[in-house]
């Protein structure tokens, strides 16, 4: 009998794990807590660096798991030495265990400075996918906007909400949006409030270059402290332009929060046992950053994906064809 | 009139809704690569002029891009064209064109 494995999540690690352990001979078993595979791909118009459409990615790995035996409308609470146990307390056994749950979006209500969810026009990057894929994008009273501001780090970098880290993809996701609205809206100006830019993956600090040279987008650095909403439904930002020294302040028809990447809500009760352990961020530690960086200290369980940390379709990809081998290779021995 | 010493402080922010940006916008159209100047400030470092006065290439720049224009020509007229900003900018900005685009552009506002 071929062993068992659940894969825990069914974004695109949980996804590619599973079937690179289907094509090994090894029985997969995904278990989803949402109705469908595809984690936050579900909700992405076009991928950075190439604008691919996020479900052509989808689809090219949905039909890799044609045999796969898929449980969705599922959530996993614990994990056990012997297998998983679900919400409904009911016990999965399986030879192993990998973890593909992925991160949460953090939620820009928080940062109430921003005014998210009490002004009309301010939204996240998660909001302009959506648009992006409804083909409607437009100021809550259906107007062209004339000026659009990005905010870089809502939500990373910010002691002030317990996220100390950087998300990593979210400089790349505000150069992308502010191309794509530039395409959309020629006659916009649009301007990126950043602290740094991190352009991390191949061909992102080209795109970024592109951005200021071709599509002419503006990056002020410094932080927007505060936004209000004028009489007329627009939202006034302010903040330092620290390569000037000066204060400044500007009106804008939409202010895009750039959000960052929690750790998942899963991974406290998840490292509840005692193989897995957590950063201070929360995001589960692997038993090294090297040679490890996919592996538990528990042996049967391993990682791939955003649940360790922040990272790109790409790389998570890839950690699902690593922690597949690298389960093969457990229950050889 | 008789004058107290007292006077109104001109507010400090730069006001993106008042400034009048289609002079910036006019240089950006004309030289697109000046917006991918990523602050680094080797111009300014190498700068001949400003290394004996208060000249500061990068941020004259950074201001006439926010449409604050005003001393940017007299400033840019420190710059003796010597050239070695351009020899030390990593984005390869012709930063002396820059130099010579504001001031053509700006001549009105001496
Ligand atoms: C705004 C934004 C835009 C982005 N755009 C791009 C881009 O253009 N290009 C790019 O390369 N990257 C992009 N990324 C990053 C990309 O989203 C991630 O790399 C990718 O989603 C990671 O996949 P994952 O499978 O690790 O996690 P996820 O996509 O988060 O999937 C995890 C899955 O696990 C499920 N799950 C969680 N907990 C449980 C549980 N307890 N039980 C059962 N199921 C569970 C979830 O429902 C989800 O389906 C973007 C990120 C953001 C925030
Ligand atoms: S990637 Fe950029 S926007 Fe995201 S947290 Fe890091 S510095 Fe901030
Ligand atoms: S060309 Fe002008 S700005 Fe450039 S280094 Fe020489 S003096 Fe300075
Ligand atoms: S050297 Fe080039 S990139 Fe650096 S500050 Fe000067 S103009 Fe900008």
């Amino acid at each position: 009998m071929s062993k068992r494995v659940i894969v825990i999540g069914g974004g695109v690690a949980g996804m590619q794990t599973a079937a690179t352990l289907a094509g090994l001979g090894i029985h997969p078993v995904i278990i989803e807590k949402g109705d469908r595979l595809g984690g936050k791909l579900l909700n992405w118009h076009k991928l950075f660096p190439t604008f691919t459409p996020a479900g052509e990615v989808l689809d090219t790995l949905r039909r890799q798991l044609k045999d796969v035996e898929i449980m969705t409308n599922t959530e996993v609470k614990r994990i056990e030495q012997s297998g998983v146990v679900l919400n409904d307390g009911r016990l999965l056994v399986s030879d192993a265990v990998v973890v593909c749950s992925g991160f949460d979006i953090f939620r820009a209500e928080i940062k109430e400075e921003y005014g998210y969810g009490i002004y009309d026009n301010v939204y996240t990057t998660v909001d302009i996918e959506r648009m992006l894929n409804e083909g409607k994008v437009h100021t809550a009273d259906g107007h062209i906007p004339e000026r659009i501001a990005f905010l870089h780090c809502v939500g990373s970098r910010d002691e002030k909400v317990g996220q100390k880290h950087c998300s990593r993809v979210c400089c790349i996701t505000g150069v992308k949006q502010a191309m794509e609205l530039k395409e959309l809206f020629p006659q916009s100006e649009i301007y990126n409030f950043y602290m740094d830019i991190r352009m991390f993956g191949p061909g992102y600090e080209e795109m970024y270059r592109q951005a200021q040279e071709e599509f002419n987008i503006h990056f002020i650095r410094g932080r927007i402290s505060e936004a209000s909403e004028t009489i007329d439904k627009r939202v006034q930002i302010k903040a330092e332009d620290t390569l000037i020294g000066r204060p400044l302040k500007m009106t804008v028809d939409m202010l895009i929060l750039i959000v960052g990447m929690k750790a998942g809500a899963s991974n406290d009760r998840f490292a509840e046992n005692r193989g897995i352990e957590l950063y201070p961020s929360h995001f589960i530690r692997p038993r090294n950053q090297f040679v490890d960086n996919i592996c538990s200290s528990a042996g049967n369980i391993f990682y791939a994906g955003t649940v360790t940390a922040p990272k790109n379709v790409g790389e998570s990809l890839n950690e699902g064809v690593a922690a597949a081998l690298r389960v093969s290779k457990y229950l050889e021995d | 009139m008789v004058q107290f010493g007292y006077n109104i402080s001109q507010p400090r922010a730069i006001n993106m809704d008042k400034n009048d940006m289609m002079i910036s916008q006019k240089i950006l159209r004309t030289m697109p690569e000046l917006q991918t100047c990523i602050a680094c400030g080797s111009c300014t470092a190498t700068c001949t002029a400003g290394a004996i006065t208060s000249f500061n290439f990068r941020k004259v720049h950074t201001l006439v891009r926010r449409g604050e224009y005003k001393g940017a020509y007299e400033e840019m007229n420190k710059c003796m064209l010597c050239g070695k900003c351009r020899l030390s900018c990593p984005r390869g900005i012709n930063t002396r064109g820059v130099v010579m685009l504001i001031k053509q552009e700006l001549g009105e506002y001496r």
